[in-house]
This record gives structure tokens, C-alpha cells and sequence, in this order.
């Protein structure tokens, strides 16, 4: 109670330092709101666990036995399930918390017309449940790694850096996917069809190193395509992406990042009067 | 006024809404067919003015009271000044901490424990996760559930809950508290606990905005008012002249106000008309005749427990009768469209005097209040014809006149 802030409230203001400054504010509503989704997730707790290792697992087991042994895609030499849970791990991890996020604003409706918070907190909270679904899923990557007599390879320390990039990427597109979902019911469904296009999109289920040299360039404009590569890199010491490559996808991630941001605090304003 | 006093101030403060001229596309693929056919094409549509050119200053540590008719603009005003929408005109500057009481409970989750929600609510409130720590124990024993404090609040009943949802509300610890409609929760003990605690609050040097649909509150609670009438300021002075003010218009507008009719450009789930069926004529009711009320109600989207309930109200805005439907009976539950609502009373007993009917639309899993209408359909209750011997009937001598016989016989 010590300051006094001065609030203004007018048409179309909020500056992006003022908005920084109240999501610093609002700090612990992060936490709550992370906790809360976590607690939720992990009430039931051995089929909680349970099912955050089963979902990649059998995914890569699918993908073990379609791609793996029916179509013998190459794996840069790995066993391919670990070749494609590496590649799931991130790919979790980014579809998770832009799918969270892009809903995080409409089911919320109660929050978002009773009470004042900057509501950019709605879409950042997602990332903590979905961060230790992704810590999980790394235990259990270890451990199958250990289990075939392997130890984890010294750019496991790179990981952190790999997450965070997938995290912007996943981010920058929640929240223009969260606040085009307040105007436009469509979005919801259409949200869905597109991450699982890009999927196969992605060199998820097969290496890059697959793709025809012609395609190559016009395969790397999926931003994803790269951070999946290091991905791999960084669990399994599979080649790394080209440097233009990744350097593409910190760009890509860095303007979603803005061009999000952007259409959120457009949108914002009329969040109460659309919800 | 010097601006160190000054906790509100606001200038030419406006909302106007879009109704009409067509629906706006509410999906992307009609936005994009929409942008193909009209590229330059801006639906022209009525601008609704829900607040227009709201000035006013309030120091620190006044309790203002906000009253108005149903769509004056309170609500609005609300949403301003608690930041949870913008405005389309003017400004406004709030000197300090804001805490805003639009709902209590706002974010519980049913799975999660009372401790649980307590931090989350706090956190939603604006608390720090600290703060919270600092007063747990007396918001816990302020709703009096410290048995059950770590049981998920989905067994709790709505009493406990609301309880519990009002006192983490009270515990924040704001300059400027903007308050709705909170005491309308909760059984009349717990009521009136919210009436001191109040009290308590617009006595401590807070500034406290408070809007209600009770009189009595306003005039327990506040020393200035506001009436708002057509989304203007009508009026600005002292809760006294207020409160007259605001009966004044009221009567004013009375004589058409038998039946409601909701006002234009109003979307989500709400009570589109209603109206009093009386005995003799319009607005007059012979006791112990039959009475019906009559509602048409809009549901867009489905609603998984919603509940429809009308209190009459006597002259000094007390309940003194409850119609609710809820339950899984209703055909309104989880659809959608327009339903009748009619509710008969067969014979209907209250004492002569006049009466008003209060109505709620509400959803009893996440106690989201829709619709909080209160002074529909006057109407007056006569004992003429029913005469009594010896006896005049007066208005208080009873609440309501009950169907009796008797036996005497020597023991």
C-alpha cells in the first residue's frame, strides 16, 4: 500500500512498457493460474504421470511401426524410437501450449468479463503444466536411453535453449490464436487440423535429410522444421540444422513473437464485450 | 479539488455498443467471404450509447453509492472504472490500488480445495501470493469453514462457498474498492456479516464505489450518490437527495412499467419480456385470486444448470415470496432458443400493499448471474371485497393472510 499508481483508463492506450510492468504485477496470478492446471492435471496422480509418458510413447510407437518399419524411413542412424519421441518431445511441447493457449481466453469467459488482470497472463499460464509435462517426458527419454546401454550426449546441456525456442514459436502464435478465438468461433476447430498438418509437416516421424535437395529451401520455410532437427541434435547428437536454417526460425519466432503480441493488445480492448 | 485528494476522477467517460445493421461475422471464414463481397464495406448497424459523458471526482475516502433502473448504465460504469472494458469516450484516472467486487468467487474451481481457491482467487483479485499468506487465517474464519478448508469446494454448500468467496473478496486490501450487487449472496446472517464489513471498509479512509439494487444498503453505506438514468448522470448529490431523486423517477416512470421489456441491443442469456397477469386489471389484484407472471427468455448458448427465480418484493425491498425453477425439469436447460416462462399462483395471499418482483437468471455450477432485474411489474394487492366484520385490514398487520379453520371445544 506503500505507492500510489496512477491508473488511466482511456480509449486505446496501454503502452507495451505499462502492460510489461502489470504482467510483472500480476506475477503471482501466473503462478496460481500454472498451479492450479498443474494440480488439476496431476490430482489423479499415478494416471496423471501415467498419461503424459504413455501419449508421446504410443505416438512414437505408431510412428515406429508405420514409419519406422513399414515405409524404413532413415533415422540418421538412431533406433527409430528414440529417433522419433526425440523429435516429440519438442513437437509436445510446442503443440501443448499453443493449443492450451489458443483456448485459454473463451474458456475463461467468467475471468475475462468479471475482473481486471492484463489478459495476456491467460495465455502465458499455460506454459508451466505443459513445461513439466515436457520434464517428464525427458525422464522418460533417459531412462529409455539408459536402458539400451546409452548415455545422454554432451549437447543435452543445449536443451534449455531448444525449449525456449520452441516455447516463442508456440507462444508468439497463442496469442493471436487466443484473441482471433474471441472473434471468431472458427478458430477453435480450425486450430486443431492445422497443427496436425503441420506435423507432418515437420520432420517429426522421418528425418529432414529425407526431403528431395529440390524441396529443401521451400521445406525449411516451416519454422518448426529446424528447432525439430536441433531438437534431435541436442537428445541424441544427430546432426545439427544448417546455421540459416535455425537462424530462420529464431527470425520466424521472434516476429510471431511481435506480430502475437500485436494482434492480442488489438484485440484485447474488446475482449469483455466479445467473450 | 487538489489532485493528492482526488481517488476518481473521470471526464466525458462513454461506451457505445454496435447493434444491429447485420450480424458481425462471428467466424473467420464469414469474415473473409465478408471481406471479398464488401472490401470497403464497414456494417453501418446503431450505436447503443450504454454511458455517455460521465464526469465526476470523488476524494479519497468517500463511500459513493451508483443507482439507477435497470440498463441505466450501472453495470457499464462498473466495467469502466474496474478496467474490465474501455472506454469509447473520455477517461478516467483511479489514484491507487483498485480492487473490484463485480462477483465474488470469480475462478473458483470445483476440483480444487478451499485453501487452494483461496490463493487463486486471491491472485485473480490482484493479491500477492504473500498478502494472501499473511491473512488466510482470518479470511477463514471469517466464512467460518475452517473444518473443511481443505476439501474441494465442489462439496461445499452454496453457503459455504459463498461464504468462503466473499471473505477472500473482503480481505483485499485496496484504496478504492468498487463493489456490485455482493450482498445479493448468501443467507440473510451472512448478508448482513457483508453489510458490516462494509461498513467497516467505507469507515476505514477507503474509497468505496457500491453499487446496488438495495436502498437500504446504499443509504447504510454511502454518504453521496449517483443516479444514473438513460446512461447519464441524472443526478449527483447526497445519498438523501439521491435516494428521493431516484424514487421520484421511478414513480415517473411507473405507469408504463407494468410489464419489461428488455432494453434494445441486449445479447446473451436474458429475460426478453415480462409481465404480471393480475385479478381485476392492470396491476391491481384482489387477494387470495389467482396470479400469474408471464416471462419470454433468451437463450443463445446452452446452459448446463440454469435457473430462472422471481422474489416479490414488499414496499420496503424485502423478499416476501420465492418462485424458482431449476432442477432437471425445465425444458431451458442445455438448449437453446426462446422459452415461455409462466408461473401461477393459484390463490394468491399476500396482504394488500405493493409489490414488485425481483427476477434472477443464473447458472448454479458456476454461479454466473445473467440477468438481476429488480422493480419489474408493480403491482397492488386490494382486500376489498373480503370483508372482515368489525375489523379494518391494514397493510401491516400481516405479511400474508392464510386459509385457517378452527374448532373450539371445551377441554
Amino acid at each position: 500500500m506503500s505507492d500510489a499508481p496512477v491508473v488511466r483508463i482511456g480509449a486505446g492506450d496501454a503502452s507495451p512498457l505499462r502492460t510489461a510492468r502489470e504482467l510483472w504485477m500480476y506475477r503471482d496470478l501466473f503462478s496460481a493460474l500454472g498451479v492450479r492446471d498443474l494440480r488439476l492435471r496431476y490430482r489423479q496422480t499415478a494416471l496423471g504421470v501415467a498419461w503424459v509418458v504413455l501419449q508421446p510413447l504410443l505416438a512414437a510407437g505408431i510412428f515406429s511401426f508405420v514409419f519406422g518399419r513399414i515405409a524404413k524411413v532413415p533415422t540418421d542412424g538412431q533406433p527409430y524410437l528414440l529417433f522419433s519421441l526425440a523429435a516429440l518431445i519438442g513437437w509436445n511441447f510446442f503443440s501443448s501450449v499453443l493449443t492450451r493457449a489458443s483456448t485459454s481466453l473463451i474458456q475463461n469467459p467468467q475471468l475475462v468479463t468479471r475482473v481486471y488482470f492484463p489478459r495476456l497472463i491467460l495465455p502465458l499460464a499455460v506454459v508451466p503444466a505443459a513445461f513439466v509435462d515436457l520434464l517428464v517426458t525427458v525422464a522418460a527419454f533417459v531412462v529409455i536411453l539408459f536402458a539400451q546401454g546409452r548415455a545422454p550426449v554432451a549437447t543435452f546441456i543445449a536443451l534449455p535453449l531448444v525449449v525456449l525456442l520452441f516455447g516463442a514459436l508456440a507462444l508468439g502464435t497463442g496469442f493471436a490464436a487466443a484473441a482471433l478465438a474471441v472473434r471468431y468461433r472458427d478458430v477453435q476447430y480450425l486450430l486443431p487440423v492445422a497443427i496436425q498438418m503441420a506435423l507432418y509437416a515437420s520432420p517429426v516421424a522421418y528425418s529432414a535429410s529425407a526431403v528431395p535437395a529440390r524441396w529443401m529451401q521451400l521445406y525449411y520455410l516451416n519454422p518448426l522444421a529446424a528447432p525439430i532437427e536441433l531438437m534431435r541434435w541436442s537428445l541424441l547428437g544427430t546432426p545439427a540444422p544448417a546455421f540459416n536454417h535455425l537462424a530462420y526460425s529464431i527470425a520466424a519466432a521472434l516476429t510471431l513473437w511481435l506480430a502475437g503480441t500485436w494482434i492480442f493488445r488489438r484485440i484485447e480492448q474488446s475482449f469483455a464485450d466479445e467473450i | 479539488m487538489k489532485s493528492d485528494t482526488v481517488a476518481i476522477r473521470a471526464d466525458g467517460l462513454g461506451k457505445s455498443y454496435r447493434i444491429g445493421g447485420g450480424p458481425r461475422a462471428t467466424t473467420l471464414a464469414e469474415r473473409l467471404v465478408n471481406a471479398v463481397r464488401h472490401p470497403f464495406g464497414r456494417g453501418a448497424g446503431e450505436i447503443f450509447w450504454a454511458l455517455r459523458d460521465a464526469s465526476f471526482e470523488i476524494p479519497r475516502g468517500q463511500a459513493v453509492g451508483i443507482i439507477g433502473r435497470n440498463g441505466a448504465g450501472k453495470s457499464t460504469m462498473l466495467k469502466l472504472l474496474s478496467r474490465i472494458t474501455t472506454p469509447t469516450t473520455g477517461w478516467a484516472e483511479l489514484h491507487g490500488r483498485v480492487g473490484s467486487l463485480i462477483e465474488v468467487g470469480t475462478g473458483f474451481h470445483p476440483e480444487l480445495t478451499g485453501r487452494e481457491n483461496v490463493y487463486l482467487n486471491g491472485a485473480i483479485l490482484g493479491m500477492r501470493r504473500h498478502e494472501v499468506t499473511r491473512r488466510f487465517d482470518e479470511i477463514v474464519d471469517f466464512a467460518g469453514i475452517e473444518r473443511f478448508i481443505d476439501t474441494p469446494v465442489k462439496r461445499y454448500s452454496s453457503g459455504m462457498y459463498m461464504r468462503l468467496a466473499f471473505a477472500v473478496a473482503s480481505s483485499l486490501d485496496a484504496e478504492i474498492l468498487v463493489i456490485d450487487e455482493v450482498l445479493a449472496v448468501g443467507d440473510l446472517e451472512f448478508q448482513r456479516k457483508c453489510l458490516g464489513k462494509m461498513g467497516e471498509v467505507a469507515g476505514a479512509g477507503r474509497t468505496v464505489l457500491f453499487v446496488s439494487h438495495s436502498l437500504h444498503a446504499i443509504s447504510t453505506l454511502t454518504s453521496r450518490t449517483l443516479v444514473l438514468d438513460g446512461g447519464r448522470i441524472a443526478f449527483d448529490g447526497t445519498t438523501t437527495d439521491g435516494l428521493a431523486f431516484y424514487r421520484a423517477l421511478q414513480a415517473a416512470g411507473a405507469d408504463s412499467a407494468h410489464a419489461y421489456r428488455a432494453p434494445s441491443g441486449r445479447s446473451g442469456v436474458h429475460l426478453v419480456d415480462g409481465r404480471v397477469v393480475t385479478s381485476i386489471s392492470d396491476g391491481q389484484q384482489r387477494h387470495g385470486e389467482p396470479l400469474a407472471f408471464d416471462f419470454t427468455l433468451d437463450v443463445p448458448e446452452p446452459v448446463s444448470q440454469l435457473c430462472f427465480s422471481v422474489h416479490v418484493m414488499d414496499e420496503t425491498d424485502r423478499a416476501v415470496c420465492h418462485f424458482w425453477i431449476y432442477g432437471d425439469g425445465p425444458s431451458f436447460r442445455n438448449a437453446t432458443g426462446r422459452f415461455n416462462v409462466r408461473i401461477d399462483v393459484p390463490k394468491f395471499r399476500l396482504v394488500m400493499g405493493r409489490y414488485t418482483i425481483t427476477v434472477w437468471v443464473t447458472d448454479r455450477a458456476t454461479h454466473n448471474i445473467f440477468e438481476h432485474l429488480t422493480n419489474l411489474c408493480p403491482f397492488e394487492v386490494t382486500m376489498d371485497g373480503l370483508t372482515r366484520p368489525d375489523y379494518e385490514w391494514s397493510p401491516d398487520y400481516m405479511v400474508y393472510a392464510e386459509d385457517y379453520s378452527y374448532g373450539v371445544t371445551r377441554a
